[in-house]
């Protein structure tokens, strides 16, 4: 039929145009689609920060670069609003060198609004090279590796670094990354060290990293803009403060869109028997 | 409204924006400016970031001006990395370029005496000991925890049936092995499907930083402005 070879011959334009329209109209119109229940491995990480006691130390690791912003900001503005909303002491450290920058605008930012105070409620330590070297010389001396914090400030002289000196005095340690960073922070952190560890991470590495939650070595994760919108919807943030509950209605009507497209790509391939001219090539 | 360089930023962010999405029409020179641009300040910017997060803090300043780093002396350890680091520009001078092995050795020895046990204690045993599951309800577990539990071991070992290659996958082991590429196969659905979420949401993303930091800001606010809106 020819409907069929219309489809699998349709230019592949109109489909980034279905695709730009998907996304931009919920934006533009702020039309916000029902949200499902959070998923179950980012309220683990919820929970586990609620049973903490204030004025624990929780290390943030902001592993990421611009490049994965629209999925990993929404999700570290979350937790670290969380953090700071729950009067724990946040530890903030960067082993991606573009991170760093990002970290300290967050913290600050989100310090701002909740009225927290830099070097007694927060502190941002900065850019490492060095990787795992650096997860490792933590685990000895966190004053060590960080004699000062990213501005200047010796942190012996922080009251947000009082007793903290290995991660035997950190409660939870939270990887918000993009690459390969969670998995040296499970093995030299987490193995070597005992800390609790989760991670916030893009979608493409939740498959990877799912073995380590079933397996008891992340306490939690975050997946992706998903999981930012789950993250927002536990600490009851209204959806139009919210980056990443406005993201969602976008993203699941392109997602809608694009299994209609495989189905529709599914049958009409099958249906004008172009696959048995491709088994007889 | 005046023009500060926040505002330059974002007409330049989203001009640049527009000229990347510019390609999924059809290649064109503003797609190609945009793309060498987008090159050279990355490398221009890692430099730069660099040379202030690292070369500065831990190499000049802990030699140079201690006080900078909380040491009241210079600590002249850190020459051994410095000059490790300065082998490796003998790459550039074909004479002397067997010198950048040195580092380029002690990186890997280092590396590999970190991953080999690391490798074993994190990868290995404890994903071995996640697969060790009771998969008979009971006491232990609930029906539907044990045919969890049961999927679990049978995919860890039919996908690992797959991967044995040294006897024909044939008879009971071929089915063995067939079961392994339909868990595969799920696993690759479920990669995939995160894949495309991931990449909306960069679209998404910028989607929402054109509308909201550039669109409703510095586009439609002027020109209601201009007609007195």
């Amino acid at each position: 039929m020819r409907i069929w070879g219309w489809l699998l011959d349709l230019d592949r334009r109109w489909i980034f145009l279905g695709i730009a329209l998907a996304v931009v109209i919920p934006i533009v119109t702020k039309y916000t689609l029902p949200q499902g229940k959070p998923a179950p491995p980012t309220v683990a990480v919820y929970n586990y920060i609620e049973a903490l006691k204030p004025g624990e130390v929780v290390m943030i690791a902001f592993d990421y670069s611009p490049s994965s912003m629209p999925e990993l900001h929404p999700q570290a503005l979350a937790v670290v609003r969380h953090l700071l909303q729950h009067k724990l002491r946040v530890v903030s450290v960067s082993l991606n060198i573009q991170g760093t920058s990002l970290g300290r605008d967050l913290l600050s930012q989100v310090g701002g609004e909740l009225g927290a105070v830099d070097g007694v409620d927060y502190v941002h330590l900065g850019f490492k090279p060095g990787g795992s070297q650096v997860i490792l010389g933590m685990g000895e001396s966190i004053a060590q590796v960080y004699p000062t914090a990213a501005d200047g400030r010796p942190i012996a002289d922080l009251p947000v670094m009082e007793g903290v000196k290995t991660y035997d005095d950190v409660s939870l340690l939270i990887d918000f990354a993009a690459g390969n960073l969670p998995f040296a922070w499970i093995a030299f952190a987490g193995e070597r060290y005992n800390q609790k560890i989760a991670a916030g991470i893009t979608a493409v590495m939740a498959t990877d990293l799912y073995p380590y939650l079933q397996s008891g070595q992340l306490v939690g994760l975050i997946n992706g803009l998903k999981g930012a919108a789950d993250y927002e919807a536990l600490l009851g943030i209204e959806p139009s403060e919210a980056p990443g509950m406005l993201g969602m209605s976008s993203q699941s009507i392109a997602h809608l869109l694009i299994v209609v497209l495989v189905i529709a790509g599914n049958i009409a391939y099958f249906a004008s028997g172009r696959h048995r001219r491709r088994g007889r090539s | 409204m005046g023009v500060s360089i926040e505002i330059i930023g974002v007409w330049v962010a989203a001009l640049m924006t527009l000229a990347i999405f510019s390609f999924l029409y059809a290649d064109n020179p503003v797609y190609k400016l945009a793309e060498h641009l987008f090159v050279g300040i990355s490398a221009g910017y890692g430099v730069v970031i660099t040379w202030h997060e690292a070369v500065i803090p831990l190499l000049i300043d802990p030699l140079f001006r201690p006080e900078n780093v909380d040491l009241a002396e210079p600590n002249y350890l850190v020459i051994i990395p410095g000059l490790l680091g300065l082998m490796m520009f003998s790459r550039f001078i074909p004479r002397y370029d067997w010198l950048s092995r040195w580092p380029i050795a002690f990186v890997m020895g280092l590396y590999s005496g970190l991953a080999i046990p690391a490798s074993v204690q994190t990868y290995l045993l404890p994903q071995l000991h996640a697969t060790m599951l009771p998969i008979w309800p009971g006491v232990e577990v609930d029906a539907w925890t044990a045919l969890s539990n049961f999927l679990l071991v049978v995919g860890v070992l039919c996908t690992l049936a797959y991967f044995y290659f040294s006897r024909e996958h044939a008879g009971a082991f071929g089915v063995a092995s067939k079961i392994g590429i339909f868990f595969l196969m799920v696993a690759f659905g479920a990669s995939f499907g995160n894949t495309v979420m991931a990449r909306v949401s960069l679209l998404i993303g910028r989607v929402q930083f054109l509308y909201d930091d550039w669109w409703l800001p510095l586009v439609a606010a002027p020109i209601s402005r201009w007609f007195g809106g």
